[in-house]
């Protein structure tokens, strides 16, 4: 047995077999339960240990495989952030059946998440570019739907996330003369500045993010928020790798400052242009530009915090924006619109719906006692340590995201006087928001929780863990 | 002295062939260009390459155009022409910014030999001048063919400098999935909303 075909191989057979059943239902329920499978092995299962099944069997599961005389390598350190990557895809899946969108989002979700795990276990790290590259050409058909005439957010988005690739093979070709001559200062340079293109095309920093609120008009709002999430998240890891693989990038002078300013950017701008918005989905684009942001800082943190910061902020994200997403796309399938003018009185007719959608917004905009107001205060507070400046341009973003919240809200709570409470969308539906508003709100409350997580996902980055 | 000359004519060609990608708005045309580009790109290739996997490359970029060439002939004229409109069209603009990013090429190519040691003035020339004109037709366009064509002619550049230093197969292997993913996205984006314009 194999560590890579486990994690990587197996997701790829259920990428093609959960085309088969024809029932959403059945997709949702068989990906779901199978990613949770995956969580939960990856959990407990050890790697290069021999585990005794009974006097004399016992299994070992290796943690390589050669391909074209390369490694794959998922090691025992690697093993709580598969896990958490699939427990986060498991409420994914469980939540495609209601979103609509099930058929479509489940197998290619599968062989998103299986090319985005080799991209983080290839040896050399390098390559992972190119494993990043194939999984965004497989998410295209999941964000544009055959039937619908392709976009310019679409075309934006393929062209900005295939430029990347070349960016950081050849930043990683500088690397290894870097490695060679440290003091070649220009060199240095030289790397250290394709390799921030190639990250800023990947994660969409400003301003190329452009593509976000555009494709939010055109795709399905969970689609999105499936791609926002995973993409950005493996991304960052990926980033995280290259600070853990080079001491020079760790100790370059520039490296905190240039983070920071490019999570400020990406959270004024991101909070501010929310603020401005009439259409829902392109506020919950705004939204994932600021938690990019927020993780760009948390990563700037890093020589005082580590990555814990950065790691707190994972599973809330992850949650509001699957709550979000989930709202968005209900909204969307039975009104066949995100635009404010057609939301008014939307309170009084989807009441679960619509709360899920304020909660998920509010938490998103770091309001105390939701999921995301920890991570968010520990980030403020550490950059207010740095500088002051920055730590107002942070509460300038925040307050644009907030300011949006307000707006949906008043929006929405405006309702005709003779219009009762009703409560549409279906069962599963208002279950699932139900479920994650409850979720955020523990988390809010309850931030401790998850912090046996978190102690132990550092350890898949030896020189950042601390 | 003749390999460096064969290397210059493969640099003439996909000079010539990318220019007319630029200015020739039909598609057969512009796919029978971009499978010639790949002639010259499988020459400049096998210089740092065993000829085996730099024939990769080349039938991948046959292949990514036949797939092109298949989705593309299939679509009823009247609605492949779409509502696509790129901004601006005319030819004499496209000439002066193709020349532009010539000059661009021609200042930048020595700078990229001496930082790349091992790898031709040809080679480099060419892999610039397949950047250059791929993202000027990138910047040009929002049409997916032409989208795709513009991608599938950076990446090609990015491959002959890349070529000079990774020989790794997997690396070759990836990169033709890769070209051969984005013909199979470009028909997909071709095809995408088709039957509802024609329903």
């Amino acid at each position: 047995m194999n560590a890579p075909l486990i994690w990587i191989g197996f997701p790829l057979i259920l990428a093609i077999i959960l085309w088969i059943p024809r029932r959403a239902n059945i997709t949702a329920l068989l990906g779901g339960l199978s990613s949770l499978i995956l969580a939960g092995v990856a959990w407990l299962l050890p790697i290069d240990t021999a585990i005794r099944l009974s006097s004399n069997l016992s299994i070992k599961i290796s943690s390589s495989i050669a391909i074209l005389g390369r490694q794959i390598t998922i090691s025992p350190t690697d093993q709580p952030l598969i896990s958490l990557l699939f427990g986060l895809a498991s409420l994914w899946f469980f939540g495609a059946s209601a979103a609509g969108i099930a058929r479509r989002l489940i197998p290619l979700g599968y062989g998103i998440i299986a090319l985005l795990i080799a991209s983080l276990s290839v040896e050399p790290f390098l390559y992972a570019a190119l494993l990043i590259q194939t999984a965004i050409l497989i998410a295209i058909p999941l964000l544009s739907p055959p039937e619908q005439r392709p976009g310019r957010g679409i075309i934006r988005f393929l062209i900005y996330q295939t430029l990347a690739m070349p960016f950081i093979l050849s930043a990683g070709w500088l690397m290894a003369g870097v490695e060679s001559s440290p003091g070649d200062i220009e060199l240095l340079t030289q790397s250290a500045t394709l390799l921030a293109l190639g990250f800023a095309f990947l994660l969409a920093i400003f301003p190329l993010y452009s593509w976000i609120p555009l494709l939010m008009e055109e795709a399905s709002p969970y689609a999105m928020g499936f791609i926002l999430w995973l993409l950005p998240s493996v991304t960052l890891l990926f980033a995280i790798s290259f600070l853990d693989r080079y001491t020079w990038l760790r100790e370059f002078d520039q490296l905190n400052n240039a983070l920071r300013s490019a999570g400020l950017l990406m959270v004024t701008t991101g909070g501010i242009w929310a603020a401005f918005q009439h259409h829902l989905g392109r506020i919950m684009g705004y939204a994932t530009i600021v938690n990019t942001g927020f993780s760009l800082l948390a990563l700037s943190l890093f020589p005082d915090y580590k990555l814990s910061a950065f790691f707190l902020l994972m599973i809330p994200q992850a949650l509001g924006l699957i709550v979000w997403s989930l709202a968005l796309s209900v909204v969307k399938m039975r009104e066949n619109s995100l635009i404010y003018k057609e939301m008014r009185g939307m309170l009084q007719r989807y009441p679960i719906i619509i709360i899920g959608l304020i909660i998920a917004h509010f938490s998103a905009s770091g309001l105390p006692l939701m999921a995301n107001f920890p991570p968010i205060l520990a980030i403020w507070e550490g950059v207010a340590r740095q500088t002051l400046i920055a730590a107002f341009w942070l509460g300038l973003g925040l307050a644009g995201l907030f300011t949006g919240a307000i707006r949906s809200l008043a929006i929405m709570v405006r309702s005709p006087e003779d219009q009762l409470w009703e409560l549409n969308g279906s069962l599963l539906q208002n279950i699932l928001i139900g479920i994650g508003i409850f979720f955020i709100l523990i988390l809010g409350f309850f931030p401790q929780l998850i912090h046996p997580i978190l102690t132990t996902l550092p350890a898949a980055f030896a020189h950042l863990s601390g | 002295m003749t390999l460096q000359s064969i290397s210059w004519g493969a640099t003439i060609l996909l000079l010539v062939t990318t220019l007319s990608i630029l200015l020739i708005r039909d598609w057969r045309w512009s796919l029978t260009l971009l499978a010639a580009q790949y002639i010259g790109i499988f020459w400049l290739t096998q210089l740092h390459w065993t000829i085996s996997m730099a024939a990769v490359k080349l039938v991948t970029g046959w292949m990514a155009a036949t797939i092109l060439g298949i989705t593309r002939s299939a679509h009823n004229p009247k609605f492949a022409a779409a509502p696509y409109r790129s901004w601006p069209e005319g030819r004499f603009f496209r000439i002066l910014a193709a020349l532009l990013a010539f000059l661009v090429v021609l200042s930048a190519a020595p700078g990229v030999v001496q930082l790349l040691p091992g790898i031709g003035f040809p080679e480099v020339t060419s892999s610039l001048i397949l950047m250059t004109m791929g993202l000027l037709l990138l910047g040009l366009t929002i049409q997916p063919l032409r989208v795709v064509i513009g991608l599938l002619t950076v990446l090609a550049g990015f491959e002959i400098l890349y070529a000079a230093v990774e020989t790794s197969t997997l690396v070759a292997a990836l990169l033709a999935v890769i070209n051969l993913g984005l013909a199979l996205v470009g028909s997909y984006l071709l095809t995408a909303g088709l039957e509802e314009l024609e329903a």
